[in-house]
């Protein structure tokens, strides 16, 4: 009984890594650049349903809808600033950038919302699920970050190969120029594709505040880098890939702390990655590369 | 195309020099000599930035809260403080110390702080070969105190493990016990320790033995799990109140109700932006200091602290830097300290001082406060329970 | 005819030369007491962040990979020295003994880690090595910061648990105290053995580069089959350059935690690594002199942000991404190479174009 719910516990985990690591995974694969500042657009996010729910005394829908739109409008704006003047830089300098917006958002969340942390009113408002007399309990948030996952997994799914939009943005992500030779607008796709990742940290945030609600300015920083461990596990670009990665990760962690050591939780995480490249060395459903001789 | 890169980083370069000798040029205190006769200067060190801002942020406001009821009374024996407060953003290493060495550039005479344990180590030593007087308001740790020039206001963390095994035992409030501690934090680990040794000589079973780290620490769902599982009847909490938060609201929502015992880092848990209070319903710690608590001076010090800072409610930490404050202030008066006088003699003065039998000081975090030589304070912790959202004294 | 110096030893000598006048004027300052407390407390600090920049600009930069563990490297450079330094400090009270001895045993174990670690990770590519280099580096944080160890007469004590599993005779001594770390150890960085340890660094980075193996080793990077056609055997050098990267990481840890009095594995976090991955970008990838010369500067700014209390760390990040944009945008690249042009050309006329192009990489 312990193990099913130390089980669950995981997989809760695990989904809203899965939430996170699909933002990491998207804006890779089509603007091959690492985010780092991903994990602070989930804080922002944070903050905005916090400040619309509490502070405003909004609903909830209309506070997810603000902090979605929020965080949307904040992507469009960090790729317009920080990432599109560096479109022909090589990839590292985008990546020491991402960093700066990072630090940038976390300083600016400070000095906005203070140095206390706020205890965050849960956004989920689903039942918890007794099975076995009690014994085994499964939250509301459970229920509702393992739906909100897997919907938006099929939702990005149909979005990338059955609309035109999405299908532009799989070509960016093959390659570029030629996209651009045939009358795609790559800047435009590029700017879509941080709003969607931006759009999913806002939920993501919210998943992540309601299971555990506290808010700070650092909030994002830990499960940003869990998220990313998940996104290469399941092999970065790929969506169902972030998906398994997601819950794996979540699941190995609850697992590895409950019953090896909660000390060495996190190492074991990292171990387990390393010997999955190791065996698979483009993720678990990553593609292989082809070397060109 | 390197060039447009080593202009900037020429440019850049220049105004770094160009701050540097202007930081040079107004060091004139920084050599320990003293300056000006009527201003002691006391330097503060914490985290104001990063995770644990909201320490770093309470102990600087409640120590310039402090500094200024001194100065507009007329200061001590005419002679006024000023606070120069530093970042040291928790860092364990290179960063305190930068800190520590800004505070001496701008000329500190006596140190309070540092805040986190982490920084406290890497500067004592430093403090100890300047010999400056150095009291830190929230640094627990044992080692925190080994020279001879450092005091401290809150209890050593051994101190409170023993305590809070001892009340546990004395009072019959359970026999089997669970506790969830930071294995990666100094201050827990510390009571952790001596809990633990304290307890099984009192005969209390500890049946889950569960620890989180920093980098882990929302999710309990295991350690709770485990402790659920074990049927504690308590639930042992040496940790800080966010984490205990995120707890308690974990523990309710997997069903599980032990009763809930605390340390001194759980204070605070009543004033978290937007926290349902009704999960810390019988909640007990040990603390010495307690927001709401009915004597004059507590009240006076949370109004005052209020209408300075924004209606914040002042936590432990601002208690014990403004009870710092006001222990230095009580030195400097019986010794007779001039800004004038040098660094170390300040220091030698002031460790005396304290630590000599006939001085004792009452403030807000506990009465009839005294220092050993070793720099350790006696105090008694007061048990508190949380009832209807407020903290009630606890009857031994 | 004029006899020619080689570009890159010309490159060497002008870095040398330039951390020497760096070097002499700080001990100036020193010696004629004008130096804030602030600037000397840093000076430490800047040497070891200038050692890891430059080691891991020989990852990126050289071999041509991304490497996110360099603190990993560190972390164990500076526990087994401080261990190495705590159990001989009774001993061996000389300090120009023990610490010598100190930086080899912790560069040693660093670069044996190095290869132990480069071994797997060197078969993956790009970002995947990367964010196998980041797990390394968690994992060896991690296992530190849960790791006791303690003696007594009964000998080691080892426990993964806490400080009570043990079991220590009560007249033992701890060594190792899980997250709290190792304390008491002797403070025997100094700035100038810090200096002459960059200034080695830098020595054998340049002789590196210009030696048969970085030739060999740039040539992988260049073009792996490439080079693997004409019979280099890949493994052996890119494990070289790793576990020399290793090496100048674990001394740069050894300077680090002789350099306080405790040490505590949190602080070599993936932030470290990142801070320093930092540096070489900003100094240009592959730039062995920017790679130092950024290290000065990004380590000093926070602190000479001081000022401007709340805002240090908005204005830290601020300056980061304008660094960064304006020194990788093309236009804006080429805006500023326009007008140095312009300005030098009123110096010397003449001039001007040569020094642009051999300025030109």
């Amino acid at each position: 009984m312990a193990f099913l719910e130390t089980l669950i516990n995981g997989i809760s985990l695990g989904s809203i890594y899965a939430v996170i690591a699909l933002g990491y995974t998207l804006v890779y694969g089509i603007a091959k650049m690492l985010n780092f500042a991903h994990g602070d657009v989930i804080m922002v996010g944070g903050y905005a349903v916090f400040t619309a729910m509490v502070t405003w005394n909004w609903s909830p829908w209309l506070a997810m809808l603000f902090a979605i739109v929020v965080c949307t409008l904040l992507g469009i704006t960090i790729e317009k600033v920080a990432y599109k003047p560096l479109r022909k830089a090589s990839s590292l300098s985008v990546l020491i950038t991402a960093i700066g917006v990072s630090y940038f958002l976390q300083n600016m969340a400070l000095l906005i919302f203070k140095e206390k942390p706020k205890v965050f009113t849960s956004v989920v408002n689903i039942p918890k699920i007794s099975l076995f007399d009690g014994k085994v309990v499964i939250k509301g948030e459970t229920t509702a970050a393992i739906i909100t996952s897997v919907v938006i997994v099929v939702a990005l799914s149909i979005f990338i190969n059955h609309t035109q939009k999405g299908r532009a943005m799989l070509a960016v992500s093959e390659d570029k120029d030629a996209a651009q030779l045939m009358g795609i607008n790559v800047n435009s796709t590029i700017s879509l594709t941080f709003a969607i990742g931006s759009g999913l940290a806002a939920v993501a945030g919210m998943l992540l505040c309601s299971s555990y609600p506290t808010l700070t300015n650092t909030t994002g920083a830990m499960p940003g880098i869990k998220a990313f461990v998940a996104a290469v596990f399941g092999g970065i670009g790929s969506i169902p890939g972030a998906m398994i990665g997601g819950i794996l990760i979540g699941v190995i962690e609850i697992l590895g702390r409950a019953y090896i050591s909660p000390q060495l939780a996190d190492a074991i995480v990292f171990a387990v990655l390393i010997l999955v490249l190791m065996i698979k060395p483009t993720g678990i459903l990553g593609k292989k590369i082809n070397e060109k001789v | 195309m390197k060039l447009a890169k080593k202009i900037m980083a020429l440019s850049l370069a220049a105004v770094m020099a160009g701050s540097c000798l202007t930081a040079c040029g107004d060091s004139s205190k920084a050599d320990g000599k003293g300056g000006d006769e009527n201003t002691l200067v006391i330097g503060g060190s914490g985290p104001l930035t990063g995770d644990a801002a909201q320490y770093g942020v309470g102990v600087k406001n409640a120590a310039q809260l402090a500094v200024d009821e001194i100065n507009d009374a007329g200061g001590v024996n005419g002679v006024k403080f000023k606070l120069v407060f530093e970042d040291d953003e928790a860092d364990k290493g290179d960063k305190a110390v930068n800190a520590y060495n800004a505070l001496k550039d701008k000329g500190m005479q006596v140190m309070l702080g540092t805040v986190t344990t982490g920084s406290c180590l890497a500067v004592i030593d430093k403090t100890k070969q300047d010999n400056v007087f150095q009291i830190t308001p929230s640094a627990s740790a044992q080692d925190v105190i080994k020279n001879d020039n450092t005091f401290q206001i809150c209890f050593t963390d051994p101190n409170q493990g023993k305590a809070s095994a001892d009340y546990i035992a004395q009072n019959n409030i359970a026999k089997k016990i669970a506790v969830i501690y930071d294995s990666s934090d100094a201050y827990s680990s510390g009571i952790f320790n001596t809990f633990k040794s304290e307890a099984s000589e009192k005969g209390l079973e500890i049946v889950a033995e569960q620890s989180f780290t920093s980098d882990s620490k929302t999710d309990f769902s295991a350690q709770i799990t485990a402790a659920k599982n074990a049927d504690a009847e308590l639930l042992f909490l040496p940790i800080y109140y966010q984490q205990a938060s995120l707890i308690l609201a974990q523990c309710k929502s997997a069903g599980f109700a032990p009763k809930f015992f605390g340390c001194d880092g759980l204070d605070g848990i009543l004033d978290v932006d937007n926290f349902d209070k009704s999960l810390a319903e019988g909640v007990m710690l040990l603390t010495p200091f307690a927001a709401d608590a009915s004597d004059d001076a507590t009240q006076k010090f949370v109004k005052a602290y209020k209408e300075k800072y924004n209606n914040e409610t002042p936590n432990q930490f601002a208690a014990d830097a403004y009870d710092g404050i006001k222990i230095i202030a009580k030195l400097v008066e019986k010794e007779g300290i001039k800004g004038n006088m040098s660094t170390s003699d300040i220091c030698d003065k002031l460790k005396k001082a304290i630590s000599s039998d006939d001085f004792s000081y009452d403030g807000l975090t506990g009465v009839n406060m005294k220092w050993g030589a070793d720099g350790a304070v006696s105090k008694n912790p007061k048990a508190v329970v949380i009832k209807d959202g407020a903290y009630s004294a606890l009857d031994k | 005819m004029k006899k020619k110096i080689k570009p890159m030893t010309k490159k060497s000598f002008i870095t040398y030369g330039l951390v020497l006048i760096a070097f002499v004027a700080v001990e100036i300052l020193i010696s004629t007491g004008n130096i804030s407390s602030m600037l000397k407390g840093l000076l430490v600090p800047i040497c070891v962040y200038s050692i890891l920049a430059v080691s891991l600009n020989l990852t990126v930069g050289i071999l041509g990979e991304l490497s996110l563990g360099q603190a990993g490297f560190m972390c164990i450079g500076a526990y087994s020295s401080a261990i190495f330094s705590n159990m001989v400090k009774e001993t061996i009270t000389e300090p120009m003994i023990r610490f010598p001895l100190a930086i080899l045993v912790g560069g040693i174990f660093a670069a044996l880690f190095g290869i132990i670690i480069g071994i797997p990770v060197l078969r993956l590519r790009g970002d995947y090595l990367a964010i196998v280099t980041l797990a390394f580096g968690e994992i060896i944080k991690n296992v530190f910061a849960a790791l006791y160890i303690g003696y007594d007469s009964a000998g080691l004590h080892i426990s993964l648990k806490s400080q009570g599993d043990l079991g220590l005779a009560p007249d033992g001594k701890m060594i190792i105290n899980g997250a709290l770390g190792i304390s008491g150890t002797p403070n025997d960085s100094t700035f100038e053995i810090a200096a002459v340890i960059l200034f080695i660094t830098l020595i054998i980075a340049y002789n590196f580069v210009n030696s048969r193996t970085g030739r060999a080793v740039m040539s992988i990077r260049d073009n792996r089959i490439a080079a693997e056609s004409v019979g280099l055997n890949i493994t052996k050098y890119k494990l070289m350059t790793f576990a020399l990267t290793a090496f100048l990481a674990g001394v740069a840890g050894v300077l680090y935690s002789h350099n306080f009095y405790s040490l505590q594995a949190s602080k070599f976090d993936y932030n470290l690594s990142i801070l320093v991955l930092v540096f070489v970008v900003l100094g240009g990838i592959g730039n062995i002199r920017g790679s130092v010369i950024a290290a000065i500067i990004l380590t000093m700014l926070p602190e000479l942000l001081r000022s401007i209390n709340n805002y240090r760390m908005l204005m830290y990040a601020i300056v980061l991404i304008v660094m960064m944009i304006c020194t990788s945008n093309e236009t804006i690249r080429s805006f500023f190479v326009r007008n140095i042009e312009k300005f030098k050309g009123l110096f010397k006329k003449n001039k001007a174009q040569s020094d642009v192009v051999k300025e030109g990489e």
